[in-house]
């Protein structure tokens, strides 16, 4: 301690260097980006506004964080999304669940919706607005097509790996189909259902986004897209980082409520 | 002597009952729309859409328009392979730049990357570039984070082997390493193609510009309703076919055992 106090400043900035080179590392390239950032909108290269001043995309952040409408924006988002998870979830968890309980059933139709899975859900939203209209309907159905795969895919195959032992046991008892699902099945699938449910949250986002983007006159992707026909820039970017931080936050956070990264690590 | 095995425990039972249940499906909806329960100006005749399937083809060219999504997804796997792959390389090579940097890889992988195609729009224009260079981001983190996983992985043993031999880091990494990771990089370049495809496809339906994605995007604002489904059956037939496909490749590629 008493050696530290006789340190000067750049040394102790240089033990502190050498003590911490991963957070120094990410800073340095925080800072080199953020300067290339401004050295590239000050220079003149590109067309004006298109990569705007961090300045400019600081003060359009706070502009939009302090917008009420921003919020309300937001909610029919969050609304839409919220629907769009409870429709995909629990539809793709009672899938999951039927295929993953019967050889048959994963045999006959499992591989229909792997198959399924990788395709571009957004070619489904012309159908989806001639069946539910251009209002938050279409878009709940879009979230909800998307977000239905990644979590029927995993709760199938999180099924087929509980231990037999379990079911067993469940059986013994005489446990009925609903008590077999919730005191067995459900607790037994934790982790493939966080999963499945991370997963799906995050196709379920862009799904929502992209069809408010596409046709809609609320939402924060219809204001990203207002942004694009206005020419905002600085405004554009500041919803790209709300929405980039608002999905990566969730996605950390379901990770680490549902223990994935706990799994991770042992 | 055991009887004959009935029909329901039969090897192709469940593939019959599968695509049944779907050929089943079809009639129901054919049915429904003729008795008027459905509507057909919501929900074609399942038969409509199948005679719209030789004049979409033929009319709407079919062909020059996969050729151009094809062309744009070939276009941005390659940029996603040699980018995905040299980044990873970096991070296997340094490790500090691996510690400071994987976490946001993951992170990037996991942001809805496509909503930037708006500023793609106003940085490379309403053409072909913007769909690529969308494709290309969309699938850029999963090849870095498997080429990564790949090199990481390879068995000490392998690597003993190449020190024992005094190989020079060059020969190391392309005898040793790259050879050893490159199923997994395959698994990444899967994963990387089937991003940049789904948001190519994403892209030319939003911006209404390009191939297969901008044909559903007309037919339904020209209101053709059968036209419609069968381009959507279509797009989902030429993404199953690409993703059996590179399935194929990759169990090729995947070491036996």
């Amino acid at each position: 301690m008493a050696e530290t106090g006789r340190l000067t400043a750049p040394a102790r900035a240089r033990r502190w260097v050498q003590a911490h080179p991963v957070t120094t590392l990410r800073i340095v390239i925080i800072v080199a980006v953020l300067l290339v950032w401004e050295g590239l909108a000050r220079s003149g290269w590109l067309y004006r506004d298109v990569v705007p001043s961090w300045v400019a995309i600081g003060r359009a952040l706070v502009v939009t964080l302090s917008d009420a409408t921003f919020y309300w924006h937001l909610y029919t988002t969050f609304y839409e999304i919220g629907w769009a998870m409870v429709i995909g979830g629990v539809s793709g968890l009672a899938v999951g669940i039927l295929l993953g309980g019967s050889k048959l059933m994963q045999r006959a139709y499992e591989p229909l919706l792997y198959y399924l899975g990788p395709c571009p859900k957004i070619i489904f939203f012309p159908v989806m607005i001639m069946w539910f209209g251009v209002g938050p309907g279409s878009k709940i159905a879009m979230g909800a097509i998307s977000c239905f795969f990644p979590v029927a895919l995993n709760v199938a195959g999180g099924m087929r790996e509980i231990d037999k032992v379990l079911i067993r046991v469940g059986r013994s008892f005489r446990a009925n189909t609903w008590q077999m699902v919730t005191k067995v099945y459900m607790p037994a699938m934790r982790h493939p259902i966080i999963n499945g449910v991370r997963l799906g949250l995050g196709v379920c986002l862009i799904g929502t986004l992209l069809a408010e983007t596409k046709l809609s006159n609320a939402g924060v992707g219809f204001l990203v897209i207002q942004s694009y026909t206005l020419f905002n820039m600085p405004h554009m970017y500041s919803l790209l980082i709300v929405l980039f931080v608002i999905a990566i936050g969730a996605n950390a956070l379901i990770g680490k409520l549902g223990g994935l990264d706990q799994i991770r690590r042992s | 002597m055991s009887g004959p095995i009935p029909f329901s425990k039969r090897r192709y039972f469940p593939a019959i009952l599968g695509l049944g249940s779907c050929a089943g499906a079809v009639l129901l909806v054919e049915l429904l729309v003729y008795v008027e329960l459905l509507n057909r100006f919501i929900i074609p005749p399942p038969s409509d859409v199948v005679a719209a399937f030789p004049r979409v083809i033929l009319e709407e060219h079919v062909l020059s328009r996969f050729m151009l999504t094809a062309g744009e997804a070939l276009a941005a796997s390659v940029l996603v392979t040699i980018f995905g792959v040299a980044g990873g390389v970096l991070l296997y090579q340094f490790n500090l730049l691996r510690l400071a940097t994987e976490t946001w890889v993951a992170a990037i992988a996991a942001a809805p990357l496509v909503l930037m195609y708006p500023l793609y729009l106003v940085i490379f224009g309403r053409n072909a570039t913007t769909i690529v260079m969308m494709g290309f981001t969309a699938g850029l983190a999963p090849i870095i984070l498997k080429t990564l996983e790949g090199l990481a992985g390879t068995r000490r043993v392998l690597i003993n082997v190449g020190r024992s031999f005094n190989l020079t880091p060059s020969q190391q990494f392309w005898k040793i390493l790259f050879p050893a990771a490159l199923p997994t990089i395959f698994v990444g370049m899967r994963l990387g193609l089937i991003f940049a495809l789904i948001n190519i496809v994403g892209v030319e339906y939003l911006i209404n510009f390009g191939g297969l994605g901008q044909l559903i995007n007309e037919l339904a604002e020209r209101f053709d309703i059968a036209g419609t489904y069968a381009a959507i059956c279509f797009v989902i037939v030429v993404s199953i076919i690409v993703f059996m496909l590179t399935e194929r490749l990759e169990r090729w590629l995947r070491p036996a055992g």
